[in-house]
């Protein structure tokens, strides 16, 4: 008797293994057909964000890996930057009270009548996303966020994308990881698109 | 379901106040956009697919996309510079990571399960913690995987990468063979646990079992919440991972040292009380093909193992029952596998009382209760997921229809989820009745984690296999942890054991 429970027992276990070993396989062959090579990262999409300041505060690094990037293309090199200056500020000059950005990590540079440059020291910028925002009401809306890769840790779920009123921020493919506002001519190809 | 809808909780009300950590100066601007959006509309098409439902076009005239001022033209030859775009982390990375970790669980088996070295298994742990803790950060880890696979189950828009996948299976395929090796030394949670444990104290068995069920909770919210799309709760709450990237949000730091603290005398309180992924793994231990032994050969009954472990996953042997005590026992085994179907459709009609309550960590469905609730807020400018809400141009009556079919969602969801548990602790029930006789202490193959403490106990010295007699130690070419480690001390006890 010891011997048939035996065979009894062992039998059992080799059903339940054959029975894991088909549910994990089938999990895995369901979620492979559903696969993307190429693996994916988060972004911003400029289009969509409306400057909450959220990424500045939630991001789960002590600094925030979403800094502010220029669009070059864009800008107008106005003389008056709606991302630079403070709204209504009286003289145009560098002067720390007069710059929106809390960091200071804009630079302004005379390049020639009369037009500026404007360059984001991305170790000073924390994303707080004002400069953005002035840029976006008064300006061409050149300057956008973006989450930089070289600093993101590419968390499974972005801290960030979860409370993000807007919804802006995706996983987009990672051989197109930025979506940097271009020409506006050209800027609808070069929109991001559902991976799908 | 409108009545159940209407039913807010107290303290929700105050979590966007939580989320709405505002940076001064902002509330500026939204008044300027509101006057300089209005002329230029600029219609963004974009599919959103968030669950199962396609919602349909977005247009968005919040604030200005249109090219107020034209592109200068230098005359200085001024050259553009590009913006900075740094590449992320090559893909090959995430196949190197999954190699190591199937390198590191070869490894983890064969001292686990030929070399009976807790040494060895504690220096793979060291390792992992290193590299899977504070070089990747612990992120994605298989734990985490579980959610990855729910939502791309539900989700058609979610397309998962093959590494994730590969992090959840290995680890599930390596337990099916040689019991938990994973948690053995190649989890960074599980080994952060197991190195600091100092002076573990014993449970009793209620308590470990009844705590036991909240590993089967969690697995079963995570899996509803990732798949309604809602948020990654096994992310969001790990507790170590704030440690392995040295910042996370305060509370969190607080909660993975003061895991860590208890897990100095309640060994490794995470893995056996929480860890989802820990259900699915010990399902795999109980029924694996191999699996980690006390004694290389005969035990002996020194009892000097007994409490070595210290998850209390060593079961003692059972002396044989009566015959009048067998009869009882059948009799109530019988009952409670009968009670089984009761317990699930109990657990599942609880279960889905609670679904409207639980769909609120959808965002979706509690802005829309926000709304219906304390219809004042669209006055609060503060607010910042009501007002970017009021500014997107979605109506109030798009968000409650959306709101709606996510609550339906949730409805199937929570008899799922409720039956699975009442499923779960009915087996619980039914299982005190089963009785395995028992001659030797024998790890607990769903508890034991393989971490090879009580081998260490065990006075028995393998009996050397006389097919390897001479101490000859000739490498096996399938043993793939031998060719890793060519450079390891031979075994000072004979040859390979015997299990
Ligand atoms: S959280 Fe969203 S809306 Fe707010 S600044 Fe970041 S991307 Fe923009
Ligand atoms: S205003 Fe904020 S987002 Fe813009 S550069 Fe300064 S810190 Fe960065
Ligand atoms: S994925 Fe993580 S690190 Fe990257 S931006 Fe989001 S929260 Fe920050
Ligand atoms: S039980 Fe969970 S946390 Fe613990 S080692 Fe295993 S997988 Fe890791
Ligand atoms: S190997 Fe031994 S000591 Fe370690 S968990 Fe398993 S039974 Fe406990």
């Amino acid at each position: 008797m010891g011997k048939k429970q035996y065979n009894r027992r062992e039998f059992i276990n080799r059903s339940m293994q054959v029975t894991a070993a088909v549910a994990v396989g089938g999990l895995a062959t369901l979620a492979i057909t559903k696969s993307k090579a190429g693996g994916t990262v988060w972004q911003i999409d400029p289009f969509e964000c409306t400057q909450c300041g959220r990424c500045a505060t939630d991001c789960v690094l002590p600094v925030s890996a979403v800094k502010c990037v220029h669009a070059y293309d864009l800008c107008g090199y106005c003389d008056l930057c709606g991302g630079y200056f403070k709204p209504g500020v009286k003289d145009l000059d560098t002067g720390a009270e007069n710059q929106l950005c809390p960091t200071a990590a804009i630079e302004r540079r005379f390049i020639e009548e009369p037009y500026f440059e404007y360059i984001i020291n991305k170790d000073l910028c924390i994303g707080c996303a004002k400069c953005v925002a002035g840029c976006s009401s008064f300006g061409n809306g050149s300057l956008i966020l973006q989450i930089r890769h070289d600093l993101c840790v590419n968390c499974n779920e972005c801290t960030i994308a979860r409370v993000c009123p807007s919804n802006a921020i995706h996983r987009v493919p990672a051989n197109k990881p930025y979506i940097i506002k271009g020409d506006f001519v050209a800027d609808e190809n070069s929109r991001w698109e559902n991976p799908t | 379901m409108n009545n159940e809808s209407q039913n807010i909780n107290k303290n929700t009300v105050t979590k966007p106040e939580v989320l709405h950590r505002k940076l001064n100066g902002n509330t500026e601007w939204k008044s300027y956009f509101s006057s300089l959006c209005g002329c230029s509309v600029f219609s963004v098409v974009k599919f959103k697919i968030t669950f199962f439902i396609l919602f349909l076009l977005i247009s968005f005239s919040s604030f200005s996309q249109q090219q107020r001022f034209p592109k200068p033209e230098f005359e200085t030859g001024y050259t553009q510079p590009t913006p900075t775009t740094p590449e992320p982390r090559a893909l090959a990375w995430e196949y190197i990571d999954v190699s190591v970790l199937v390198l590191v669980m070869s490894l983890a088996a064969w001292f686990a399960l030929k070399r009976r070295s807790r040494k060895g298994l504690l220096w793979l742990s060291v390792f992992s913690l290193v590299y899977f803790g504070f070089i990747r950060e612990g992120c994605v880890c298989s734990i985490g995987s579980i959610q990855n696979i729910a939502l791309t189950l539900f989700d058609p828009a979610y397309a998962i990468s093959i590494p994730i996948i590969l992090f959840f299976v290995m680890p599930l395929i390596f337990t099916l063979f040689f019991g938990r090796v994973f948690c053995a030394s190649a989890c960074p949670l599980g080994v952060i646990q197991d190195l600091v444990i100092i002076k573990p104290v014993s449970l009793p068995v209620w308590l470990r079992k009844s705590l036991g069920l909240i590993p089967y909770i969690y697995l079963g919210l995570a899996v509803l919440l990732a798949a309604t799309g809602s948020e990654f709760i096994i992310c969001r709450y790990d507790p170590f991972v704030g440690i392995f990237r040295m910042g996370a949000e305060f509370t969190m730091i607080i909660l993975g040292i003061a895991f860590l603290l208890l897990g100095m005398f309640v060994a490794r309180p995470y893995c056996r009380f929480l860890c989802p992924y820990g259900v699915l793994l010990g399902w795999m231990s109980k029924f694996s093909a191999k699996h980690l032994s006390i004694t290389p050969a005969e035990c002996i009954q020194c009892k000097l193992c007994e409490n070595s472990c210290p998850f209390d996953a060593i079961d003692a042997p059972t002396e044989t029952l009566k015959t009048d005590e067998k009869k009882l026992n059948k009799k109530r085994f019988s009952i409670f596998l009968l009670l089984i179907p009761v317990w699930i459709f109990l657990g599942g009609f609880a279960m889905s009382k609670a679904h409207s309550f639980l769909s609120k960590a959808h965002p979706d469905v509690y802005l829309a209760e926000l709304l219906i609730q304390h219809p004042e807020l669209k006055e609060d400018p503060d607010n910042i997921d009501i007002q970017t809400f009021l500014s997107s141009g979605k109506t109030m009556e798009h968000l409650v229809t959306e709101a709606k079919e996510i609550k339906q969602k949730y409805y199937t969801g929570s008899w799922i989820l409720g039956s699975f548990l009442g499923l779960a602790i009915g087996i619980l029930l039914m299982n005190q009745y089963v009785f395995r006789r028992r001659k030797d202490y024998t790890p607990n193959k769903v508890d034991c984690y393989s971490c090879g403490r009580c081998m260490d106990y065990c006075p028995v010295k393998p009996t050397p296999n006389p097919s390897r007699e001479g101490n000859e130690p000739t490498p096996n070419p399938s043993e793939e942890g031998n060719k890793a480690t060519p450079n390891l001390r031979q075994p000072e006890e004979g040859g390979p054991l015997q299990k």
